[in-house]
C-alpha cells in the first residue's frame, strides 16, 4: 500500500506534470517574454534586459511600485499588530459572551467577496468624507489582511502550552513581562509569517485598491491594469516577473517561518 | 504557628465546587502530599497556593501573611509543573537562571547559584543544551532545579513523576526525598499515585470532592483510616457490614452478614453507632489448611472463616488469593512468597481456613 502511494508510477508523473503545467505554464511564458528583445509582445526577438531598463526609467511605473511597497509594508505592519492582539484576545482571554461571534466576525474578510469589502469601504470613506489616496488604501488593506495574521498567530498560540506563561509568572514575571520574555519569542515565527502573508496579499490586490484609492496614488497592480487596457507593453512582463520573484521569496520565507514555528511546538526547539 | 495555614478556602468554577471550605496547616520543612482521585480539587488547591487561581473565600497565610490575593510573582513560592513547562527557546542554564534574573540578582551570584543547582540535580555538562535535547528524566531535573533556584519557602510539585517510567520514578522518588531533607524546604506534592505519596510524604492529606477526608502519616492512613471511603481508597481491604451485638473488655462482637460473628478489638475513638463495617487488609488475612490453634494469636481472639480458594494470582513478591466463604462472601488474602518453592501455595478449589486476629480488624462506621 505505502509503496504504491510513494513510488512514482508513470501515471503519477504524468498527472503531476499536467497539473504543474496548467498552473505554471502561463507564468513561465510571461517570465520568458519579459526577456524578449522585440517590441511586439507575441513575437520572439531574442534575449534582452531592455524592458527591465525601460521599467526602471518609467517614472510613473516606479512611483506606483514604490507606492505599492509602501502601502503593503505599512498595512502589513498595522495588520500584524492588530491581528496579533486579536489572536491573543481570542486565544488567551477569559471566555466572554459572544466570543464565538467575535471570532466569526474577525474571519469574515476571509470569505467575503472582495468586491463587497471594497464597496463597503468606499461607502465608509465617502461617508467619513475622507480624501481617497494612500491612507485609505492602507486602511482598507489592513482590514483585509488582519484576519490572515490572526489565523496564523492564533493557531500558534493555541498550540502553545499555557503553563509556559504560568511558569514565567511563577518565576517572578508580571503578566506583561511573561508575555514579552516567553510567549512573544515563541510565537514570533508565526507573527513574521503573518506579516509576510499580509504584505503579499496587499501587494497583489487590485479589487479593494481600485475602490479605495484616489487620483495620483495608484498602486502597481492598478497601474498595470490600466496600462494593459491600452495594450500590453513588454515592459509589463518585466514588472510582473519582478513581482512574481518578490512574492515567491516572501511566500517561501513565510512557509519556512511557520514550519519553524510548528516544529518548535512539537519538539520545543527554536530550529 | 505553622509555615502555611489554609483557612476555609473555597473555589468554584461555575456551579462546580472544586475546593470546598478547606482548612489545612503545613509545618516548615514538611514533605506533604495531597492525594486524591482526579477531579477532587487537589490541583486547584495547589494552583491557589501558587497564585494561578484566586480563592473565592478564605485565607492563605504564609508565615502569618495573607497571600490569597497576591499574584504569582509576588509569592515566595515556586512550582514544578507536571509537564515541566521548560522554556523551549532557552538553554538549560538560562532556564535555571530565569527566575534569578527576574529577582534582580547580580550576574556573578546568578552564575554561582546556577552552578550550584546544576550540581544539585546532577546535570553537569548539560548547561548549554536546549530542552528538546534532553531525555525525560533530565528535563524533570531541569524543572526541579529551576523551581528551587529562587530558594522558595514552599515548593509546589504537581504530579512531578507522572511522566517518567516506573524504574526511573522509583529512583527519582528517593532523590527528591534526599533533596528535601538536605535543603529543608517545605515540599507540597500533588499526586494521584498512593504508593508515591506513601513513599515520599511525611504526611498525606486525602482529598475528595473538594474537601480533605483525612490528614495523617502514611502509616496511620493505611492502618487507621478514619472512614470506609479512605479505607477503600488507600490500598485494598475486605469489608463486612454488620451490627454490634456485645461490647466487653474492649472487645466488640459484630454479627456480620457475610462472615458470621467476628471479634474485634475496639479502637479509639469508640464507635457510637451499632451498625458498622468490619474491615481487614488482605495481607493480615492468613490462610491455613486446618484451623490454627488458638495460641497463634497470642492473647488476641482469632476469627476463623472456612472457605474454598477460587482465584490465585501470583505477583512475584506476593500471591493474592480469593476465598469464597460458605455464605457466598469473598475474602481476599495476600501472602508473601517467602520461599522460592511453592510448598506453601494453595490451589484453586482447595478448602482453606482464612483467619485473622481481633487487633488486625478495623471497625468503621458506614
Amino acid at each position: 500500500m505505502a509503496r504504491a502511494v510513494t513510488s512514482m508510477t508513470r501515471f503519477n508523473i504524468t498527472a503531476l506534470a499536467l497539473g504543474l503545467a496548467f498552473l505554471y505554464l502561463p507564468i513561465v511564458i510571461l517570465v520568458i517574454y519579459s526577456f524578449n528583445a522585440s517590441r511586439l509582445v507575441t513575437v520572439w526577438g531574442g534575449w534582452s534586459l531592455r524592458w527591465y531598463v525601460e521599467f526602471f526609467n518609467d517614472r510613473a511605473m516606479m512611483e506606483a511600485a514604490w507606492m505599492s511597497l509602501l502601502v503593503a509594508g505599512l498595512s502589513a505592519t498595522l495588520a500584524t499588530v492588530l491581528g496579533t492582539l486579536a489572536a491573543i484576545g481570542l486565544a488567551r482571554g477569559e471566555r466572554f459572551r459572544g466570543r464565538t461571534l467575535f471570532s466569526g466576525m474577525l474571519y469574515s474578510p476571509l470569505v467575503m467577496p472582495e468586491v463587497i469589502s471594497g464597496l463597503s469601504l468606499l461607502l465608509l470613506f465617502v461617508a467619513l468624507n475622507a480624501e481617497r489616496g494612500f491612507w485609505t488604501v492602507t486602511v482598507a488593506h489592513t482590514t483585509l489582511t488582519m484576519c490572515f495574521v490572526t489565523v496564523v498567530v492564533q493557531s500558534r498560540l493555541t498550540s502553545l502550552d499555557r503553563s509556559l506563561e504560568e511558569a514565567a509568572m511563577d518565576l517572578g514575571c508580571d503578566p506583561v513581562r511573561a508575555f514579552l520574555l516567553v510567549t512573544l519569542p515563541l510565537i514570533l515565527p508565526a507573527i513574521i509569517a503573518g506579516w509576510m502573508l499580509a504584505f503579499t496579499l496587499s501587494l497583489d490586490d487590485v479589487v479593494i485598491a481600485s475602490f479605495t484609492t484616489g487620483p495620483g496614488s495608484a498602486t502597481l497592480p492598478i497601474r498595470i491594469y490600466s496600462e494593459v487596457r491600452l495594450g500590453v507593453k513588454p515592459e509589463i512582463n518585466a514588472i510582473c516577473t519582478l513581482m512574481i520573484a518578490l512574492i515567491t521569496v516572501l511566500i517561501v520565507a513565510a512557509s519556512l517561518a511557520s514550519r519553524i514555528s510548528s516544529a518548535q511546538g512539537e519538539s520545543g526547539a527554536p530550529l | 504557628m505553622p509555615l502555611l495555614r489554609i483557612e476555609g478556602v473555597a473555589k468554584a468554577f461555575g456551579n462546580f465546587r472544586a475546593v470546598d471550605r478547606l482548612s489545612l496547616d503545613i509545618r516548615a520543612g514538611e514533605f506533604f502530599a495531597l492525594l486524591g482521585p482526579s477531579g477532587c480539587g487537589k490541583t486547584t488547591l495547589l494552583r491557589m497556593l501558587a497564585g494561578f487561581e484566586t480563592p473565592d473565600e478564605g485565607r492563605i497565610l504564609l508565615g502569618g501573611k495573607d497571600i490569597a490575593q497576591a499574584l504569582p510573582h509576588e509569592r515566595p513560592v515556586n512550582m514544578m509543573f507536571q509537564n515541566y513547562a521548560l522554556f523551549p527557546h532557552l538553554s538549560v542554564r538560562d532556564n535555571i537562571a530565569f527566575g534569578l534574573r527576574r529577582a534582580g540578582m547580580a550576574r556573578g551570584d546568578i552564575a554561582t547559584r546556577v552552578d550550584e543547582m546544576v550540581a544539585l540535580v546532577k546535570l553537569d555538562g548539560m548547561e548549554k543544551r536546549k530542552p528538546d535535547q534532553l531525555s525525560g528524566g533530565q528535563r524533570q531535573r531541569v524543572a526541579l532545579a529551576r523551581s528551587l533556584a529562587r530558594r522558595p519557602q514552599v515548593l509546589l510539585l504537581d504530579e512531578p513523576l507522572a511522566a517518567l517510567d516506573k524504574k526511573l520514578r522509583e529512583g527519582t522518588q528517593a532523590e527528591l526525598m534526599e533533596l528535601q531533607r538536605r535543603l529543608g524546604t517545605t515540599f507540597i506534592i500533588v499526586t494521584h499515585d498512593q504508593e508515591e505519596a506513601m513513599t515520599m510524604a511525611s504526611r498525606i492529606g486525602v482529598m475528595d470532592a473538594g474537601r480533605l477526608r483525612q490528614v495523617a502519616t502514611p502509616r496511620n492512613l493505611y492502618e487507621a483510616p478514619s472512614s470506609r471511603w479512605i479505607a477503600e481508597f488507600v490500598g485494598d481491604i475486605n469489608l463486612f457490614s454488620g451490627e454490634i451485638t456485645s461490647r466487653e473488655n474492649n472487645r466488640l462482637k459484630v454479627a456480620t452478614r457475610g462472615a458470621g460473628t467476628l471479634v474485634v478489638s475496639e479502637l479509639w475513638p469508640p464507635v457510637s453507632n451499632d451498625v458498622v463495617n468490619v474491615a481487614i487488609r488482605p495481607e493480615k488475612v492468613k490462610l491455613s489448611r486446618r484451623a490454627p490453634a488458638s495460641e497463634e494469636g497470642g492473647s488476641q481472639a482469632i476469627n476463623r472463616l472456612d472457605g474454598v480458594v477460587t482465584d490465585v494470582n501470583y505477583l512475584g513478591g506476593v500471591t493474592t488469593y480469593k476465598v469464597k466463604l460458605e455464605s457466598g462472601a469473598m475474602v481476599r488474602s495476600s501472602v508473601a512468597n517467602t520461599a522460592r518453592l511453592d510448598i506453601d501455595a494453595y490451589l484453586a478449589g482447595q478448602r482453606v481456613v482464612a483467619w485473622f486476629t481481633s487487633d488486625d480488624c478495623l471497625v468503621l462506621e458506614q
